[in-house]
């Protein structure tokens, strides 16, 4: 009784270790975020400290976020619509007619390394007058988000018993039609799971942006790494700026928590 | 019933054809091109057009001390961070496998770092290190320990960065072996400990070779990002002090976005490409073996 005790005694305390470890940095950005700049460089680090708004009042008013935060809304939204038309079709047809050197062919692009396509797109965007364009930015994030949709609807769709438009194709509908009409309304949770994972992806994507955008299509993660260009690092800004970059991106994982586990290990346990 | 329309007969063509296209033209004839570079020499500021060299950039690139120790640096990086954060991510998911209370609120917890943008999370670590206010020497000091100058010493700078890619990376692989753990029979733990096994060599002998596919997918995923890492490296030292950080990707975008050699930047990026599709073509035969 004691031994079991002790035991999950020392359980409890190994996962409260695990937590804090993982917690850690998001509690110092968010106590850095409220500091003036003369608590963040006291020594030793303080932890009571009186908060200030003067960080997000700067992030917000003079730099512009809201605009960067619209244009990394706008990027996201585009790319993750534009792969949900290209690879639901692809993603069925993956599924349904067993096309594995078509999965590998457009698993290629998650695979590759981005700048092996960035650096071209840079000569070829330059050229046709493209950069600091939505158009050039919406397209490399497409590439972002096809492959992760394909990789987890192609999946999703194998899981629904092709029963399901075979029974409504004896009754003289077209596979076209079945697939429109009887499988994309059941594949919801997997559409769920492949949007909101592939927007992550573009919203927390920092090489492409910093490459084809500037002032106009500037996405979040590139007005926070500008933070750092000032001669002297402005702590207290660039941590509200982290804030406000990575609280999207947690909300929507807190929503949708149970489709985003889902997507991030379904290849892997699939086999 | 027969359906001789012609979208109905060439469906499984028809359906991808879309995403062939788009992949075609946004990757596959990029990635020709960057071939087609990596034999010439370029360089976009001069203003002349690129000139065909054959293999020159290749002899000359592939000899460069600079290069060899981006590559050798490149895989010093992947390596440790790979293998910490399968070690720490299956021990993790070993613990948390059992039920207990607030198992959901550690699991959410373990997605934070997942989803937090890389280049933030640089940034805070950049604070973290910082030699003079960073929380880091504050607690080597309280212990006793002399502090350290984590990323601003090329000593030091390569091992503080493999850090914050475990800290980022590990929870996925928890979170997959969890996964995996959850969806496996129950039977050969109950009938190993009928037969009188400690917890250990339950652990050690039918658990872990029970999740080692699942295992080895997760460390698949982990090494083919790790292979390419780049937001943490460029944000938190863009690949200093000196070259002490340099990676073959932070190398190669900056031969092509700051020195603007496209030739030589083709050359790297044909060897980082190669490295990354060799490297997952292997542990994938590794992986093959190990279920035979």
């Amino acid at each position: 009784m004691r031994k079991k005790f002790v035991s999950t005694a020392l359980f409890y305390l190994v996962v409260t270790g695990i937590a804090l470890v993982v917690l850690f940095p998001f509690l110092w950005m968010l106590s850095s975020s409220f500091k003036t700049q003369v608590d963040i460089i006291a020594w030793p680090p303080k932890i009571f400290f009186a908060p200030t708004l003067q960080n997000y009042r700067k992030v917000f008013g003079e730099q512009d976020f809201l605009k960067y935060f619209l244009n990394s809304t706008i990027v996201g939204t585009a790319a993750v619509g534009v792969s949900l038309v290209l690879g639901l079709p692809a993603a069925y047809s993956i599924a349904r007619f067993t096309q594995r050197k078509l999965a590998v062919f457009i698993l290629l692009a998650r695979l590759m390394p981005g700048i092996s396509f960035l650096m071209p797109w840079y000569i070829v965007f330059s050229r046709l007058d493209l950069m600091d364009s939505y158009t050039a930015l919406i397209l490399s994030h497409i590439l972002i988000a096809l492959p992760i949709v394909v990789w987890i609807m192609s999946s999703y769709f194998s899981t629904i018993p092709p029963e399901m438009e075979e029974s409504a194709m004896v009754d003289g509908a077209t596979r076209q039609y079945a697939f429109w009409k009887i499988i994309l309304p059941l594949s919801g949770p997997g559409i769920i799971t492949a949007t909101t994972l592939s927007f992550l992806f573009s919203w927390n994507n920092f090489m492409f942006s910093q490459v084809l955008s500037m002032e106009k299509t500037k996405t979040l993660p590139i007005a926070v790494y500008n933070f750092l260009s000032y001669a002297e690092v402005d702590w207290g800004g660039v941590m509200a700026a982290a804030v406000a970059i990575m609280a999207p991106a947690i909300v929507l994982t807190m929503i949708f928590q149970k489709y985003v586990v889902k997507g991030l290990t379904m290849g892997a346990v699939k086999g | 019933m027969i359906h001789s329309s012609f979208t109905e007969r060439n469906l499984p063509r028809l359906f991808p054809l879309p995403a062939i296209v788009f992949v075609a033209l946004l990757m596959v004839f990029p990635v020709l091109y960057t071939l087609f570079l990596s034999f010439t020499s370029w360089s976009l500021t001069s203003g002349m057009p690129a000139t065909f060299v054959g293999l020159n950039s290749y002899a000359r690139v592939l000899t460069e001390p600079r290069f060899l120790s981006a590559l050798a640096r490149t895989f010093a990086f992947t390596f440790f961070a790979v293998a910490i954060e399968g070690v720490l991510g299956v021990a993790c998911a070993l613990i948390l496998n059992r039920a207990f209370v607030g198992k959901s609120v550690a699991k959410l917890l373990l997605l934070l770092p997942l989803v937090a943008t890389p280049v933030a999370i640089g940034i805070v670590f950049n604070l973290f290190y910082d030699p003079t206010i960073g929380l880091a020497n504050f607690v080597l000091q309280s212990v006793g320990l002399p502090p350290g100058l984590w990323i601003s010493s090329a000593t030091s700078v390569l091992p503080s960065l493999v850090l914050v890619d475990v800290w980022q990376w590990t929870p996925m692989i928890t979170l997959i072996v969890l996964a995996g753990l959850a969806g496996m029979s129950e039977e050969p733990v109950e009938a190993a400990r009928i037969d009188g096994a400690s917890e250990w060599q339950i652990i050690r002998w039918v658990t872990i070779p029970m999740v080692m596919p699942v295992i080895l997918t997760a460390l698949i995923l982990r090494l083919i990002d790790a292979l390419k890492t780049f937001d943490i490296i460029y944000a938190m030292t863009g690949g200093g002090p000196g070259y002490a950080s340099e990676t073959l990707n932070i190398m190669g975008f900056k031969y092509s976005f700051e020195y603007f050699r496209m030739g030589q930047s083709a050359v790297i990026l044909v060897v980082l490409f190669v490295v990354v599709f060799g490297c997952s073509l292997g542990i994938m035969k590794l992986r093959a073996a190990s279920e035979a």
